[in-house]
């Protein structure tokens, strides 16, 4: 077993020359990073985090943008046997006081010795310090040492051991305290094996990817395992994908990529928001799978990405799933690439009521679900019951998983920990049962809400209404709402206040949609506010989140009829 | 110049933030404000290009040039004047 130090050097023995990612800017030429570049900029990270005094093993933040810092501030971390973990940036639309509670929140938590950022962005992190925390720097991108060839032999990286923790991948999560996902490196290479067998992942690839590095989808399928495994990584960012949804189809047509990564979400998008005459020229025809993941898969997606594009050469086995997470390092399934995944129909109501899916009866409503393929080698994956008990094929019950890539822990979270495994087995939370070998996955355990890729949990946005002047504590309501042209969920916010007036109750809506907003950033489709007795509670005084949503999609019928 | 803005506060009010009823006045911030989220923003840029018969480019699609209608209609304006 070797480590990620190990597999570097070797890399680097190997043809340093060979680039490793290509590092695409809006406006800018791409920017080929050779190993050996990627080696010398990552030694002058390491080296800094030895002047430091970092000591291997400590954590080290990384709150930076898309760029050569990220990369090379990842890899010196690894270089110097610390745990890097990346964070995501700054927005616009945070705001900056939640910013700063939150990295307050995590420092707390994660206890990281360092924090890597620009000499922009040095106060907003100091302002999230605190007197007898953790950190003893906060090291400058403008304050390294120079660039030069690593010598592997003084490297504290090398003497990590496969069961040493490699890196922390925080689990996505609006406010409060958040899960670091703590990975050995004979974890991630376990899960690199398998994930790349079930992929047939070979020399000819080309991976393309715009996802952040501080999600797992980005993190191991954009970033390490191309890597890692010596195939070319053509990696732009989500900022810049988001304004412009075509540059994907591009980089895919320039670079010949083999293989991408999206949400379901991202496959409506690029359907509905290209335009002809940014795809002139484009052939997709080398795109071999493009991996529908960390949503809930649509097959209605499927089919609109592949009208839209087939005719620039995309082929429609290449529209592929996964379903993944952190704890696994990534991948828990994958359809077979040599076919389109599995779809199937299932009655509604015995899907509702009875928890089974089976063939909807003769004119009776029915579901359309989409396989998430068959568990890769090291992976087994189990449905259970609420009491833990293995259910039948077709029952649905909770995802749970055992495997050789598990993490090694939450992070400074043995609680957390503990609540994650039964008897050794991985709980996911997820819903979702198992027909022919198959993973089908049907929701969430708790009421998580998943919008563009991101999980956003009701209560967090809940609370934060009632820091709304007008909104009164349990007085509102968060919730999903499939949206059928989007791919994925609308965050949708009741709030009942006392006033009927309409002028004023468009004036919360609107505060309400701001400061939500500004301190989850999640952008809200509906505020709905309502005066008194609007909200239904169950019979214990909780709001009944489900009961709520429906008398809400009722009104909004009712409203368009 | 007031009917650009009227012709972008209406798209916005009725298909982005679904509150038809909804005034948006000229300096109103919408992308900083968390009105408009980066999602729909492709979605405005789409409907001026096809509105107003000028390019936007995706480089612009931030605070500087588009977080109000004034802001809009001045960008919009100076590209038909050309």
């Amino acid at each position: 077993m070797t480590t990620f130090s190990q597999k570097l050097q070797s890399l680097y023995a190997g043809d340093a020359e060979r680039v490793a990612v290509t590092l695409q800017h809006s406006g800018q030429p791409d920017l080929p990073v050779s190993y050996r570049q990627l080696l010398r900029g990552a030694h002058a990270y390491a080296q800094t985090y030895a002047r430091w005094k970092i000591e291997p093993g400590e954590v080290v933040i990384l709150i930076l943008q898309h760029g050569e810092d990220l990369v090379y501030s990842f890899w010196g971390a690894i270089l110097h046997g610390a745990i890097p973990s990346i964070m995501p940036f700054l927005t616009e639309k945070l705001a900056p006081e939640r910013y700063r509670a939150d990295l307050a929140a995590l420092i707390s938590v994660t206890r990281p010795a360092a924090v890597v950022t620009y000499p922009e962005f040095e106060s907003e992190v100091r302002s999230a310090l605190q007197e007898g925390d953790s950190v003893r720097a906060v090291i400058l991108t403008d304050k390294l040492e120079a660039q030069s060839d690593p010598d592997f032999d003084s490297l504290p990286g090398m003497k990590c051991s496969p069961e040493d923790i490699v890196l922390l991948q925080h689990s996505s999560g609006t406010t409060g305290l958040q899960k670091g996902v703590a990975l050995s490196h004979r974890a991630v290479f376990n899960q690199l094996e398998a994930y790349g067998r079930a992929l047939d992942l070979n020399e000819k690839d080309v991976i393309v990817s715009w996802l952040p590095l501080y999600h797992d989808m980005g993190l191991i399928a954009g970033f390490l395992m191309p890597i890692l495994s010596g195939i070319p990584l053509v990696l732009s960012s989500p900022f810049d994908w988001v304004r412009a949804p075509y540059k994907l189809m591009q980089s895919v047509s320039q670079y010949k990529g083999t293989l991408s990564w999206l949400p379901n979400f991202a496959f409506n998008f690029c359907s509905q928001k290209i335009r002809d005459r940014n795809l002139e020229g484009v052939d997709l025809s080398s795109w071999r799978a493009v991996i529908n993941c960390s949503e809930p898969v649509r097959f209605e997606s499927h089919q609109a990405f592949y009208e839209r594009f087939k005719s620039y050469g995309l082929k429609w086995e290449a529209l592929q799933c996964s379903y993944a997470m952190a704890e696994n390092v990534f991948g828990v399934t994958q359809t077979d690439s040599a076919r389109p995944p599995k779809v199937e129909q299932i009655d509604r109501e015995a899907f509702m009521i009875e928890r089974v899916a089976r063939p909807p009866l003769e004119g009776q409503p029915a579901m359309l679900m989409m396989s998430s393929g068959r568990p890769i080698t090291n992976t087994r994956v189990r449905i259970l019951d609420e009491h833990g008990r293995e259910v039948p094929e077709r029952k649905i019950g909770e995802v749970a998983l055992h495997s050789d890539c598990m993490l090694t822990e939450y992070y400074n979270r043995p609680d957390a920990t503990r609540k994650a495994f039964l008897d050794g087995w991985c709980l996911t939370g997820d819903y979702g049962y198992v027909s022919g070998g198959e993973v089908f996955v049907s929701g969430r355990k708790k009421d998580m809400i998943i919008v563009g890729g991101k999980n956003v949990y009701p209560q967090d946005l809940e609370s934060l209404t009632y820091e709304v002047s007008g909104v009164h504590a349990g007085r509102s309501v968060a919730f999903g709402m499939f949206n059928e042209e989007a791919g994925t969920e609308d965050v949708v916010i009741i709030a009942e206040v006392e006033s009927e007036d309409a002028a004023q109750q468009e004036k919360i809506a609107d505060a309400i949609r701001q400061h939500v907003t500004r301190n989850s950033a999640i952008a809200l489709r509906y505020v709905k506010v309502v005066g008194p007795k609007w909200i239904l509670k169950t019979s214990s005084g909780k709001t009944a989140r489900s009961a709520n949503k429906e008398k809400f999609l009722k009104e909004l019928e009712e409203q368009n009829q | 110049m007031s009917d650009i803005q009227s012709v972008v506060s209406t798209y916005v009010s009725t298909s982005i933030l679904k509150q038809p009823k909804r005034i948006i006045s000229n300096n109103e911030p919408l992308i900083s404000s968390g009105l408009i989220d980066s999602f729909s923003l492709v979605d405005l840029a789409l409907f001026v290009e096809d509105t107003f018969s000028v390019h936007i480019d995706d480089t612009e699609l931030n605070v500087q040039t588009f977080d109000t209608l004034d802001q809009l209609a001045n960008l919009i304006q100076s590209r038909q004047s050309k």
